[in-house]
């Protein structure tokens, strides 16, 4: 056939107005409609009744009441609590997303035991009969002092047992994390004497001068320091702070001073020298101060005039004397120490300086100030058995005070000073300083046992895992602390099932205790942990089973309280950065991720800048001026004592020169794509520096330098 | 009175940059609340889906006079040109699955209806839709904390803020139920980042009702703007700002903050045009 124009015109024309008739073309689109969102396994979640429930989060020492809504029994929400008396509603993003770590890729799902490099599934009561058998040998040794614990903190009945099974074992080596808490308690022995500790009356200070303090930074107890930040605008309260970066909290600050890292115990020697030599102390304060606060004085006013200070700090002469002045003649001022979230490694002198300002002007125990008073405690132990190895044992000394010191020794030593070690809630081997010494020391113990959540980096390294419920599977008794003005004490509640083979690691210890027998058994005569919480709880566990808290005390501490500046009068040194090289490079605490204890949620390193991790490179701020010859976004090698890592800058005016700010909390290495392997880990940058005199480590940052990569 | 109830409701919020800590809570609880997936790699913010986002601004200025601010950005929900419900995006969507809710001023997406075609993202000035290039996936057990009253998405769909839109459902019914028909109290209905809000930042409730805090704060001037009358619910207060404003979007978000440099930063201005405009707040009439 023959296809002549004609013919080829109308089959065209045709073949236009049959589609445009025809309605194959509008089902065809409905159907690519249809079958691009007809995908079988996009969940269908189910619908059901709804239910609300109260609990109090535990994932950091904030403590912040939680209302957890259910569909059809499960748990699909947390929000805040609004008539908790710690967060008042609202709540931090890692709590909002506490459920992510009920289903965490990296959850331990049933006791472990290693064999080789690998872990493999074991029982409950196999698990325990093997912990039972190896402290049985080693009491058998007459060694129960080789019996060594780390936990997360000091208060809460969790601690409580695995403190009483230490002694009643026989062992004095129970060691805590260091926490902002930990080093509240420390100041205040330094200060004030033995079984006190520090709170700040944010909520009311009328001036709050904040050395490096990350108020919105996650420091004390988040929630909690979010609404007292935030109602300084209504109450017309200022924020100067203190620190070499432009962080979130001194963003939001009335006023930033940027400081050489590391001289912030100087600058607040530097503002005592000015308060004391213009006489604007509260001079019924000083009346407590004893150990030498004339001596005290004649070394400041020898050492820190505001010109030698200010050579020290790189803050001007001028403006100490304007802060000090400010901060004496303020009506409720109050000077704020710990760094970052006051986790990390801090020097006595620094905190004991900053808080020797509050004790100058007279604002302890006062409202907007700084509260003084005995460690709270709100449960009531019955005493212990012992027998003679318990006792011979638990009167030995400990074998270092703080965890750096546990690992030094056993780094050193060539024999085992630990036979075998427990460790609860924390991770040394990503949240200390030099994590490979850390691993190293761990190594060496013969018997590891981890209670954890998470196959993290330090249960990695355990011998047997007892996975512990998270804290919205479990009991458990959560009181305030970091530094929070009142005392409450609330109850976390399981909101759901196990999900795991897992326990609560209050019952963990229980069993551990009856299969040891003998005193330890007899000192742990509960069938369960929730009897043996009732029974401590006393009197509070009314209010804390029905109203899901307990407040111990709310007042403003009445007591004056003696000031023992022998410390500080002693003149002791300003720890310096670790090497010789040009820069500064510092860890950096951002809300957004976690640097003790838990890894974060999914959700959590979703809303991290991509000005910090970009892909799996880890981004440091620097400035400008110290980048020279590099543009924004290069690639550059950073190189501390510690070694050398790839790195992207950051050109950040918000950074002083000669500094270099790196993220806390990335680099983990465990088993969950969505948060590990993700940048570096910024404590394999630094090593610890002792403090002479208090044993801290307390080095903050470490000297650094970058060249092309 | 009766009048007063029956009037359609025009939901918005009031964020104070100057409270804003940026600390995440409010994106946290967006993609809890929404049932936002997540995957490996969420450093790439162009396909990282955030219904909320928190943007961080600086002034440019150098060390030491360097100031930052966090600005979160949710759906602007905007009224389009003289507020008449014409959204840049909905103006555009060739398939109705975006739309603008004339008794709420929210703007809907639909994602059943949506095939993808991604217009609305281009037309939206605020970078407030994201599209779905992956299926969502959750490692096992995690679906079971997926909430049932906002339907989880699918590859090739488009997504953003509704304002809570199933919020505002389950106040209405609960008013219903309790037989005050258009009545909704404000405290029972605010959006997931409203109520998670640490700092107390986000003020959400109804701009058309005098009762509620965000229409004290906003103070929407009921008339146009008399310099370009497509701008409707200009505030009044000084320190109060919408992003974008001269487009004429009539966005339902507004900010507030103290610093005149982050209330410049919500638009682009030409050398001297600041100056000329920052002291003008609503029409003469009502200044």
């Amino acid at each position: 056939m023959k296809v002549d124009r004609r013919s080829f015109l109308g089959l065209g024309i045709g073949a236009v107005a049959g589609i445009a008739v025809s309605p194959m073309g509008m089902k065809l689109t409905d159907d690519s409609s249809i079958w691009t969102q007809n995908w079988p396994w996009t969940p269908v979640p189910v619908d059901g009744e709804v239910t609300y429930e109260s609990s109090v989060c535990s994932l950091c020492p904030g403590s912040c009441g939680i209302s957890i809504r259910k569909i059809d029994g499960r748990p699909v929400k947390i929000e805040g609590l609004a008539e908790y008396p710690v967060n008042y509603g609202g709540a931090c993003l890692h709590g909002i997303a506490g459920l992510q770590y009920l289903y965490d890729p990296a959850r331990v799902k049933t006791p472990l035991k290693k064999n080789g490099d690998k872990f493999e599934e074991i029982s409950w009561d196999d698990a325990i009969a093997i912990i039972a058998g190896k402290l049985a040998d080693i009491r058998k040794s007459n060694s129960p002092e080789k019996l060594a614990c780390i936990v997360d903190k000091e208060q809460g009945s969790v601690s409580g047992l695995f403190k009483r099974l230490l002694k009643t074992f026989g062992s004095p080596n129970f060691y805590t994390m260091p926490s902002l808490e930990s080093y509240l308690e420390l100041t205040a022995e330094a200060l004030h004497g033995e079984g006190q500790t520090i709170a700040f009356d944010l909520e009311n200070a009328s001036f709050v001068l904040s050395f490096g303090a990350g108020i919105i930074e996650g420091w004390g107890s988040p929630v909690n320091c979010f609404k007292a930040n935030a109602s300084r605008k209504e109450r017309k309260a200022k924020l100067y702070q203190i620190e070499p970066r432009l962080s979130n909290t001194a963003a939001n600050a009335d006023k930033w001073i940027p400081i050489k890292p590391g001289t912030e115990a100087d600058l607040a020697l530097g503002i005592c020298a000015v308060i004391l030599e213009k006489k604007l102390f509260d001079s019924t304060a000083t009346t407590n101060f004893k150990g030498g606060l004339n001596k005290f004085g004649a070394l400041l006013q020898k050492d820190y005039t505001p010109s030698k200070t200010a050579e020290i700090t790189g803050v001007k002469a001028s403006d100490i004397e304007k802060i000090a002045t400010l901060f004496a003649k303020a009506k409720m001022p109050v000077a704020v120490f710990g760094k970052g979230r006051g986790d990390g490694a801090q020097s006595l002198k620094e905190l004991a300086a900053v808080h020797t300002l509050n004790c100058l002007v007279g604002n302890i125990n006062k409202k907007g100030g700084a509260f003084v008073q005995p460690k709270f405690k709100y449960l009531e132990f019955a005493d212990e058995v012992m027998d003679s190895i318990a006792d011979k044992g638990f009167a030995k000394t400990k074998t270092g005070n703080y965890v750096n010191q546990l690992i030094e020794k056993l780094n050193a030593s060539s024999q085992p000073v630990v036979e075998a070690l427990f460790v609860y809630n924390a991770n040394p081997c990503h949240s200390l300083h030099d994590p490979k010494t850390i691993k190293q020391a761990i190594g060496k113990i013969p018997f590891v046992v981890n209670f954890s959540s998470f196959l993290d980096e330090t249960a990695m390294e355990a011998d047997i895992i007892l996975p512990s419920h998270t804290f919205i599977e479990r009991l458990e008794d959560v009181p305030s602390s970091a530094g929070l003005a009142k005392s409450v004490v609330g109850l976390t509640k399981p909101v759901i099932e196990p999900v795991f083979n897992t326990k609560n690691p209050g019952d963990a210890i229980i069993l551990i205790a009856k299969a040891l027998e003998g005193n330890v058994a007899q000192s742990f005569e509960w069938e369960t942990y929730e009897e043996c919480l009732e029974g401590m709880a006393g009197e509070i566990w009314d209010s804390l089973s029905e109203d899901g808290f307990a407040i111990i005390s709310e007042e403003v501490p009445s007591e004056s309280v003696p000031v023992n500046i022998s410390f500080l009068a002693n003149n002791p040194a300003t720890v310096q950065a670790q090497g010789d090289f040009e820069l500064t490079l510092i860890p950096i605490d951002n809300m957004r991720l976690i640097s003790a204890g838990v890894s974060v949620s999914p959700f959590a390193i979703k809303t991290v800048s991509d000005k910090v991790l970009k892909g799996k490179d880890i981004v440091v701020d620097i400035n400008p001026l110290t980048a020279r010859g590099f543009k924004d976004g290069d690639y550059a090698m950073l190189t501390t004592p510690k070694g050398t890592v790839t790195v992207i800058l950051s050109m950040n005016e918000g950074i002083m020169p000669g500094v270099i700010g790196m993220v806390e909390g990335l680099g983990h290495t465990f088993d969950n794509k969505y948060v590990s392997n993700k940048g570096i880990n910024v404590n394999d940058l630094i090593g610890p520096v002792i403090e002479s005199g208090s044993g801290l480590d307390a080095a903050f940052g470490i000297k650094a330098k970058i060249s092309k990569a | 009175m009766k009048q007063e109830n029956n009037k359609a409701h025009k939901f918005g919020m009031v964020i104070d940059l100057d409270k804003c800590t940026g600390c995440g809570s409010c994106m946290v609880s967006c993609m809890s609340e929404n049932n936002v997936p997540f995957k490996e790699d969420e450093s790439n913010k162009k396909d990282s889906i955030t219904w909320m986002r928190v943007y961080k601004l600086t002034n440019g200025k150098s060390f030491p006079d360097t100031e930052i601010v966090y600005m979160p950005r949710p759906c602007q929900h905007c009224g389009g040109k003289g507020d008449h419900g014409h959204s840049p995006c909905v103006s555009v969507c060739p398939a109705t699955a975006t739309d603008y809710g004339y008794d709420t001023g929210i703007v809907s997406q639909i994602y059943t209806r949506c095939f993808g075609c991604r217009y609305c993202m281009g037309a939206c000035p605020y970078h407030a839709r994201y599209f779905n290039w992956w299926d969502p996936e959750w490692p096992a057990g995690m679906e079971n904390y997926l909430s049932p009253n906002v339907s989880p998405r699918m590859r090739g769909v488009v997504e953003k803020c509704s304002l809570c839109y199933h919020r505002y459902q389950a106040a209405r019914d609960q008013a219903y139920a309790e037989g005050n028909k258009d009545e909704i109290a404000e405290e029972n209905y605010q959006t997931a980042c409203t109520t998670a809000c640490p700092a107390g930042a986000i003020v959400f409730g109804d701009l058309n009702n005098p009762a509620h805090q965000v229409h004290q704060i906003v103070k929407p001037d009921p008339h146009p703007d008399p310099r370009n009358k497509h701008i409707v619910g200009k505030s009044r207060n000084p320190k109060v700002f919408r992003l974008l404003e001269r487009l004429g979007t009539n966005p339902k978000i507004y900010y507030l903050s103290e610093r005149e440099w982050v209330r410049k930063a919500g638009d682009n201005y030409l050398d001297g045009e600041w100056d000329k405009i920052k002291n003008h707040h609503g029409s003469e009439s009502h200044g």
